[in-house]
């Protein structure tokens, strides 16, 4: 490659900091700048810089989309399905279209068509109103007459699985693929309501079983979970003759402008998406989503700004949800530990929808030559499922690290050192070092061991997510010529900061401080940038953010070198001067520089290119990185054997991100994945009644998220763990943090009471089942 | 939300005219009546009654605020003993208040750890009283239930984990109001006022209406009354009292279990009366009175206080998904006697 003049041969900082960094030797792309010192040794990237927005978000400046409102704007709403499994016969809008202050009728259901006249679960859109106020608009759905023939149902994942359960979908209704831009294996026959299998396998099970001293076998349970975004789902859609624009709480402003191009005919170059505040997402907001395309169709019929801002109710009924999942893990190994058979069968349910697998963690966290899986989507009349931050290895880490917990139980091996043994990963191996010192795991005692009801433990697990890059991401950097810059991608901050850490590494290279960069993102006018779902913005971004600000430093140099009568290579920029590297008193501020610039603005853009050794695999626009993305969890709870009651006092998480770009903002994200993964393992529950199909919980009250005074004390440690891959050679951080968490507080809760809970959410009712103290079905 | 009309009332009286229906009455209709039409509900914080309005729970003509009745906020203490605390008194300043603090610490506690700070800030105790129940499916317009009129109690058969264990039928909700447990077991009585400006006393005990006298209601307010105020009994030196709660979670939750006792020490230390009633268990607050007549009249020991807890599960009658209760609800009566013996 070298040889064509394409690319360069650089050295790169290699491994990770505190073991001790070595050099590797990598091509990179000649219009790419040189490798980025460790952060040790730079002045703003690795730097703990205040989120940017964050004053604005606290008192209440930002504009989130339901804050948006357009001249004219008109209010949408849905009218959903009170029944699981129902055939429209008829759908009467006559009398909401004459409703005063109507201005759009619109029919999602319809009975003329077979293709849409059947309703899947409670919750799904049947028909949709546009009028002045919420108010009529709320008054017009209830004018809607609907004509449902009530169709047999099964919202119990157990029940539906067997082969009298009714039929959720008939051949023509089951959906292609996920829902959430994962693809999906295609083809998979379907048993009644059951897909499936998806099968992955290496070497020989049965032989791997048979060389095995000791074999663990356990099932485990995962319940559904919902995102409860902050910010509900929400759009504004601003349909005109000379084009569309949405302002939508989305977490991808390049694909959802793709989706509507697509879905309504419309030029890319004609139709904009624009995101300000977003309120989270964690997989839900992915992609346009039916409210999405009604509210567009709905301006488009009613020629004015419509606005559709889901409720709680329907946030929790019909925006997405992680899929609940039952797996039965069998694991063998030698008496030394070293693991020769793991069987992994997975049945889960994402409702109508597909993506209910328990993911890759158990075939690919530890070394075993022989694995398979067979794993199953199960169909039930329920909301269809959507990604979910770490979807599929959050319940997969959930049966398989407590399986190796048993393991090393059974094996009578510290699960520390169990791990030592059969993870091959040098950046786990340092992780779990740091985490059990930080712990105090020599302190572990037997399970039991504290003599009143209130019971200690710790525990352990361990998180393994891909690093993702999206190849199609795209930033321009600008330079004024009264000196000031920006940075523009349509990249979204949907709470995790990416405005900050771009400021930062643009800083960095023209040696500003953050604060001097103006950060316009979110607004597909720009650059196209990457989806932050998949742990992947960082990732895609940074890279082209400091390719093209090197760049524009390239040009200013030749303006600086000009009047500094040096050699554009002999300068640098620093401490918001740019001077003669061995000579720093010669040289200008950097507003100095720019002032001599001969046009008002010099830009350059850049994308993502590919990884600088390469990829594992590419899918389209993304790609899979070689190293993966992990950390290692510890948990310290004390749970009350007479109350039922677990308390997670401590979690340690030690995770890594390749290079950390603001520490600050990756212990905010790890201790949001820390509270999530409690949350679910604790608290979370979608609740459905069996005799109805309906949520009996779909609001925050009586759906239980972990608050303040559940939190526990979170000690984040991120490893600095350089690869040479990229322009800043970060990666992500926000599913891997959350995967690890429950399992470790199981494991901690097995370590306090020496019983084990392989259901989420750990109820006291669980516990005391499983201490024996009340009938195992009375939960 | 229905559209409805507004009046602020400036004296009980004009409340209690206006308020031509309670908000249980107004809820009893057909899951499809939308308007409410010349219904009128009186609102005291509103927490609930917006939620009830959002719901489409309730469909009233009109709202009438309490919010303006001077007076109505006031806490005094009476002579002889005993403490007034008007209907209207915000839980955020009866958990702070020093009187209630020092001489009825159970009290404070409960309301302390209800709802959130920003609900304390606005929720009164009338308010807190007389909400309704938080079952699932009474909150739900979806389910036509019993104590909505309907010929069903849909949590008999289905998602029960948070109800009753006591007198759960015909319906199994529980009692909503933490502050109630403590009040039924000091002995506190209600004041009701009505249009005339009649009043009537009345043990907050016997106030409440079991779900086998009127699955309807769990209070005996009638329309055109106003709950003015709560009356607390003076709290001898001899008097020792505790309140625990657990949630499944402390942030913003409602418990799945709340005790509170009352004891009456001699002065050798022996139990002259105890008061021990269990919330989160019952549609209305439930009196353990096995587990009271356990302690009475004795020295309290390890021995008594683990009968006392067995006691007060005697004649439980758990269903599918909350038999859990039970070690909780023992556990936590355990711990409440010995806190109030502490």
């Amino acid at each position: 490659m070298a040889a064509d003049g394409t690319t360069r041969t650089e050295k790169f900082p290699f491994g990770i900091a505190s073991v001790g960094l070595g050099e590797v030797d990598r091509q990179v792309p000649i219009d790419e700048p040189p490798p980025l010192a460790p952060n040790a040794e730079l002045a703003v990237i690795g730097k703990p810089i205040p989120r940017q927005n964050g004053r604005a978000k606290v008192t209440g400046a930002t504009r989130f989309t339901v804050d948006v409102t357009l001249p004219g704007m008109l209010y949408g709403k849905i009218l959903r399905s009170p029944l699981p499994h129902a055939e429209i016969r008829a759908i009467d809008v006559s009398a909401a279209a004459r409703h005063p202050g109507v201005c759009a009728v619109l029919p999602v259901a319809r009975s003329d068509d077979p293709s849409a006249s059947v309703v899947r679960y409670i919750g799904a859109p049947v028909a949709a109103i546009a009028a002045v106020t919420m108010a009529a608009a709320e008054e017009a759905l209830r004018l809607i007459r609907v004509d449902y023939n009530l169709l047999p149902f099964v919202v119990d994942v157990d029940k539906a699985r067997e082969s009298t359960a009714p039929l959720v979908h008939d051949s023509g209704s089951v959906p292609p693929g996920h829902a959430s831009g994962f693809p999906a294996p295609t083809g998979l026959p379907l048993n009644g309501n059951v897909r499936g299998p998806a099968v992955a396998s290496r070497g020989d099970v049965a032989q791997g079983f048979a060389q095995a001293g000791v074999v663990v076998e356990g099932e485990y349970r995962t319940q559904v979970q919902t995102h409860c975004c902050m910010e509900p789902h929400a759009i504004v859609a601003d349909w005109r003759p000379d084009g569309l624009t949405v302002y939508m709480s989305t977490q991808f402003t390049a694909g959802v402008r793709h989706e509507l191009a697509a879905e309504f005919g419309l030029p890319l170059s004609r139709v904009r998406v624009v995101v300000d505040g977003m309120g989270g997402g964690f997989g839900s907001k992915s992609m346009l989503s039916k409210y999405g395309r009604v509210a567009v169709a709905l301006s488009r019929q009613a020629q004015a700004p419509v606005r559709i801002a889901l409720d709680r109710e329907e946030e929790q009924m019909d925006s997405g949800n992680r899929p609940g999942t039952w797996q039965r893990l069998r694991i063998g190994a030698r008496r030394d530990g070293s693991l020769t058979a793991i069987s992994l069968v997975g049945y889960g349910t994402a409702g109508v929808g597909l993506g209910a697998g328990v993911g890759n963690i158990a075939q690919a966290l530890y070394a075993c030559p022989n694995f398979e899986t067979a794993q199953f989507d199960v169909f039930t009349n329920a909301g269809p499922g959507c990604a979910m931050r770490g979807p599929g290895n959050t319940p997969g880490a959930w049966g398989l690290e407590q399986a190796i917990d048993e393991l090393a139980l059974r094996l009578s091996i510290d699960p520390v050192v169990l791990r030592d043994r059969i993870d091959p990963s040098p950046v786990r191996r340092e992780e779990r070092r740091i985490g059990a010192d930080r712990i105090g795991w020599q302190h572990r005692h037997a399970p039991g061991a504290d003599p009143g009801p209130i019971k200690r433990g710790l525990g352990v697990a361990q998180s393994l997510w891909g690093a993702n890059v999206q190849i199609n991401s795209a930033c321009e950097v600008r330079v004024m010529r009264d000196g000031s810059v920006e940075v523009l991608s349509g990249v979204q901050d949907i709470g995790t900061g990416i405005g900050t850490v771009l400021a930062q590494v643009v800083a960095e290279v023209f040696g500003l401080r953050p604060e001097d960069i103006a950060i316009r993102i979110g607004d597909t006018d720009f650059p196209a940038g990457p989806p932050s779902y998949g742990s992947r913005t960082t990732a895609s971004i940074t890279p082209p953010a400091r390719t093209a600000a090197w760049r524009v430093l390239q040009e200013l140099y030749r303006e600086a070198a000009l009047a500094l009568n040096a050699a554009t290579g002999d300068l640098t920029a620093s401490a918001g001067r740019i001077f003669v590297r061995d000579e720093p008193s010669r040289g200008m501020n950097f507003g100095e520089a720019a002032a001599r610039l001969r046009t008002d603005q010099i830009s350059a853009v850049a994308s993502r290119s590919d990884d600088y050794g390469g990829f594992r695999r590419r899918m389209g626009d993304a790609a899979l990185a070689e190293q993966d993305l992990g950390g290692v969890q510890f948990a310290q709870v004390a749970v009350d054997t007479e109350t039922g009651i677990i308390r997670v006092e401590r979690v340690v998480a030690v995770q890594d991100c390749g290079r950390p770009i603001n520490p600050l903002q990756i212990e905010s994200q790890v201790q949001g994945g820390v509270l999530m993964g409690l949350s679910y393992a604790l608290y979370e529950n979608r609740i459905l009644d069996q005799h109805t199909g309906r949520m009996v919980n779909p609001n925050l009250e009586q759906y239980k998220l972990a608050g303040p005074r559940e939190a526990p004390a979170i000690d984040v440690v991120v490893l600095e763990n350089y690869q040479g891959q990229s322009a800043t050679d970060a990666y992500g951080i926000a599913e891997p943090s959350n995967i690890a968490t429950a399992p470790a507080i199981a494991n901690a809760v097995y370590n306090a009471i020496g019983v084990r809970l392989r259901s989420t959410p750990m109820t006291p009712a669980a516990v005391f089942a499983a201490l024996g103290k009340v009938p195992s079905g009375s939960q | 939300m229905n559209s409805f009309a507004w009046a602020s009332a400036r004296t009980i009286a004009e409340a209690a005219t206006a308020a031509t229906t309670t908000v249980s009455d107004a809820m009893v209709a057909s899951p499809d009546a939308i308007d409410g039409g010349t219904k009128s509900v009186v609102k005291a914080g509103g927490i609930d009654l917006l939620d009830l309005l959002k719901e489409n729970l309730l469909t009233p003509g009109t709202v009438v605020s309490l919010k303006e009745v001077p007076g109505l906020d006031a806490v005094a203490e009476e002579q002889g003993g005993g403490l007034r605390i008007g209907s209207m008194a915000t839980l955020a300043n009866l958990a702070g208040h020093p009187v209630l603090r020092r001489f009825y610490p159970a009290l404070a506690d409960a309301i302390q750890g209800s709802a959130s700070p920003q609900l304390r800030n606005v929720a009164t105790l009338g308010g807190n009283l007389l909400q309704r129940p938080r079952c699932w499916y009474l909150r739900a317009t979806e389910f036509h239930c019993l104590r909505k009129g309907g010929g069903h109690c849909f949590a008999i058969s289905g998602e029960n984990q948070y109800h009753a264990i006591f007198n759960n039928r015909p319906c199994a909700i529980v009692h909503p109001s933490t502050a109630a447990t403590v009040l039924v077991a000091l002995g506190a009585s209600v004041e009701l006022t009505n249009a005339e400006g009649s009043v009537r006393r009345l043990l907050l005990e016997d106030f409440f209406v079991a779900a086998d006298t009127d699955v309807q209601r769990e209070n005996d307010l009638s329309a055109q009354e106003i709950l003015t105020a709560v009356l607390l009994p003076p709290v001898p030196a001899s008097l020792h009292m505790a309140h625990l709660r657990q949630g499944e979670k402390e942030s913003f939750d409602w418990p799945l279990a709340d005790v509170a006792v009352v004891l009456e020490l001699d002065r050798d230390g022996s139990c002259k009366r105890a008061s021990i009633v269990l919330g989160a268990a019952a549609p209305v607050p439930y009196r353990a009175t096995a587990a009271e007549a356990v302690l009475a009249g004795k020295r309290i020991d390890e021995s008594a206080v683990r009968e006392a807890g067995h006691a007060a599960l005697a004649g439980a009658t758990p269903l599918d998904k909350n038999a859990y209760k039970l070690p909780l609800f023992e556990a936590l009566v355990r711990r409440a006697v010995l806190k109030a013996l502490a």
